[in-house]
């Protein structure tokens, strides 16, 4: 057998299986194993589309290997033996089995030659990474939960309609570069897009990561976004509306993150973010680019982890997330705040450091495009980056106000997992060649370590941090969260209901009152006896037109009359009659 | 996991102020350093001859995070709410 014809993927969903017959020494073996094995496999791969099936009467192929494709293959399995050494503690078969399927899952879209096994990988990550945010087992695990899946269905609604929209017009369900303008790729963007946590569909990153496990939040912060990223980068590569989703994202995520407690959705912010240069330099389009997104979303899901496990790790010991309950950690955690920092760094893109060697390659392919707009908002979100993610995540976790916290470090393999992701940032950060030769689009041409370059870097990030620490009584934490796009179906939801609530039952009740219960009262009344009632308004009506009233109680009393003994002139009679006929004949021959 | 039982050893290093006083006097230190040499090299500029000026960048990232600060204020006051807000769900 050759390893050809092994899907990395498989190994995943087998280990899934396995977990549940193996015993605890087995399970913790097999959960390193499997990644590890998946990575040596995917070095292994030739370039090639493997896997065949048909579905639908289209060919269909599970395993498309390019250097794409491969990239991101490594990084997802490199992570996730980090993250499953992280997660060692954990006894729960439950939890390592959604870990197992969702990364298995991950692979799975990323390696997936069309559009069709796409979506099918696509919707199991959805599903599987909820269970990591229901594993938290609290009310408010819950609801993020409900509302992180439905915006995936949504998400995949939106990219499955896409999908057959765009087979319908082109006949094709290859997965490759999208040409086409119109329904079907927008909502296939759409689709990614919800993915990416891109506004105004982003509030599921912030709302549901923070709310899942411990160990549930590390591995969930790599994948979905990620994917989605490959995929815009397969599909949508140059696309312009990209640059500015970016922007926009990149802004955002600090903005969001500065005004937050709670340390974990201040990362969640920060991945909000830092997805965001990636999008932009998708966007951008050029190789230059698209080797800075590919290469930035491989430091990012490293240190990123890094920096979830960090904080991780500080909840799993105090119980605690938010900025106002947790400080002075530094006291009795030093080597995890050393690892958290070195996270919070390279996420800074601190020279020396892996974000350093990857994000400004993005931002220089914007200027070599003469893209002042993107060069400006990118470098004053690279400010802002070390603001809110780079000194506010340390500062307020480890240092600032000592809240009499004394927890210790953490497990031995939660710091082993976090001292060799530190080890990959720095690493990195000082030889990025290896990352570089790897990379799709063409060789590398692009020096990080120029003196200029790296003064000015620096510049950037220690005036950021004057500023910070100059404004830090506008920073202080305070116990609130802020509004976010999930308000609209969080709140909105609700007085949508409630204003339908209003409206139709209003509606509803008034119809009740005027149709069932004043109406046919009063059509009752009418008939019980129309002759006398037209004649008593009648007369009513004249003696008002006339404006005199000393007749209208004699006539009152001649109809009473009239009616009760039955009483009326024939010739009457038969003038009604007659009228009447004469107005039917009248309508029927016009 | 049994924190309780070991007493974790406390490094206090942080809280001494005079060795808060070091690491600030070592920050604007640090701080000067790095504007030093753009007086004495030729810098490339990208789009203006402003970026050419020394300091140019420390100036950039200062005032762009005192905005970006200033700005998410003003955003926080309209977007700040109660921890419990989503609580009656």
């Amino acid at each position: 057998m050759t390893m050809s014809s092994l899907h990395p993927s498989l190994l995943f969903f087998i280990g899934a299986i396995l977990l549940w017959i193996l015993p605890l020494m087995g399970r913790r073996a097999l959960i390193l194993l499997v990644p590890a094995t998946a990575f040596f496999i995917i070095t292994q791969l030739e370039p090639g589309t493997y896997f065949g099936y048909q579905l639908f009467g289209f060919d269909l192929n599970l395993l498309r290997v390019d250097k794409l494709s491969k990239v991101f293959g490594y990084v997802f399995t490199l992570n996730a033996f980090a993250c499953f050494l992280f997660a060692q503690h954990l006894k729960d078969r439950y939890e390592h089995t959604a870990s197992l399927a969702y990364i298995g899952a991950a692979l799975g879209a990323v390696f997936a030659a069309d559009l069709i096994s796409l979506y099918l990988f696509w919707e199991v990550m959805a599903i599987t990474s909820t269970f990591l945010v229901l594993a938290r087992k609290t009310e408010r695990a819950y609801g993020a939960a409900f509302r992180y899946v439905m915006i995936h269905i949504f998400g995949g609604l939106c990219l499955l309609a896409g999908i057959l929209l765009q087979v319908n017009a082109t006949g094709s369900v290859a997965f490759d570069g999208f040409t086409l303008q119109g329904w079907p790729t927008y909502l296939i963007l759409i689709g990614f897009l919800v993915n990416a946590a891109a506004p105004p569909v982003n509030a599921w990153l912030s709302d549901a990561y923070p709310e899942a496990t411990v160990t549930g939040g590390v591995i969930m912060t790599a994948y979905t976004t990620k994917t989605a990223v490959y995929t815009l980068i397969r599909g949508f590569a140059g696309w312009e509306v990209l640059m500015f989703v970016g922007c926009a994202m990149a802004i955002y995520g600090i903005i969001w993150a500065i005004l937050e407690n709670d340390m974990r959705r201040i990362l969640a912010y920060s991945i909000i973010n830092q997805v965001g240069f990636m999008i932009c330099g998708i966007g951008i389009g050029t190789a230059m680019a698209l080797n800075g997104a590919v290469s930035h979303a491989f430091a990012h899901i490293i240190y990123k982890a890094l920096l979830w496990m960090s904080a991780g790790a500080v909840l799993y010991l105090t119980g605690k997330s938010k900025c106002t309950d947790l400080g002075g950690l530094y006291k009795t955690m030093p080597l995890t705040m050393i690892f958290g920092t070195i996270g919070a760094l390279a996420i800074s893109s601190f020279p020396f450091l892996s974000g350093y060697t990857t994000k400004p390659m993005i931002i220089y392919a914007g200027v070599n495009e003469g893209l002042f707009w993107v060069w400006l908002i990118l470098e004053i979100a690279s400010a802002g980056v070390f603001l809110h993610a780079g000194i506010k995540f340390p500062y307020f976790v480890f240092f600032a106000k000592d809240n009499g916290l004394r927890p210790g470090e953490p497990p031995k393999h939660m710091l082993l997992a976090m001292a060799f992701l530190s080890f990959v940032c720095i690493f990195l950060g000082v030889y990025p060649q290896p990352l570089y030769d790897i990379l799709p689009f063409g060789a590398v041409d692009y020096h990080a370590y120029t003196f200029e370059h790296t003064i000015n870097q620096f510049q950037l990030l220690m005036f950021s941090a004057l500023a910070f620490f100059m404004l830090l009584p506008l920073l202080k934490r305070t116990e609130t969260i802020s509004i976010d796009t999930d308000w609209f179906y969080r709140k909105g939801g609700r007085l949508f209901v409630l204003g339908c609530d209003k409206l139709f039952n209003g509606l509803n009740d008034f119809g009740d009152k005027v149709f069932v219960q004043k109406l046919p009262a009063l059509l009752g009344r009418f008939f019980s006896d129309p002759a006398r009632n037209v004649q008593m308004q009648g007369a009513q009506l004249l003696s008002e037109a006339a404006g005199d009233d000393d007749q209208l109680e004699q006539r009152r009393r001649k109809i009473e009359h009239r009616t009760r003994n039955l009483a009326y002139p024939i010739g009457g009679s038969v003038f009604l009659a007659v009228t009447f006929v004469a107005i039917l004949s009248l309508l029927f021959f016009i | 996991m049994d924190p309780e039982n070991k007493k974790p050893e406390v490094w206090d290093w942080f809280d001494h102020p005079q060795n808060i006083k070091r690491l600030k006097i070592g920050f604007y230190i640090v701080l000067a350093l790095l504007v030093v040499p753009d007086f004495f090299m030729h810098k490339h500029t990208l789009f203006s001859p402003v970026e050419a000026w020394p300091g140019f960048f420390a100036a950039f990232g200062f005032i762009s995070c005192v905005v970006i600060i200033l700005v998410s204020k003003l955003i926080g006051f309209a977007l700040k709410v109660r921890e419990d807000y989503y609580d009656d769900e």
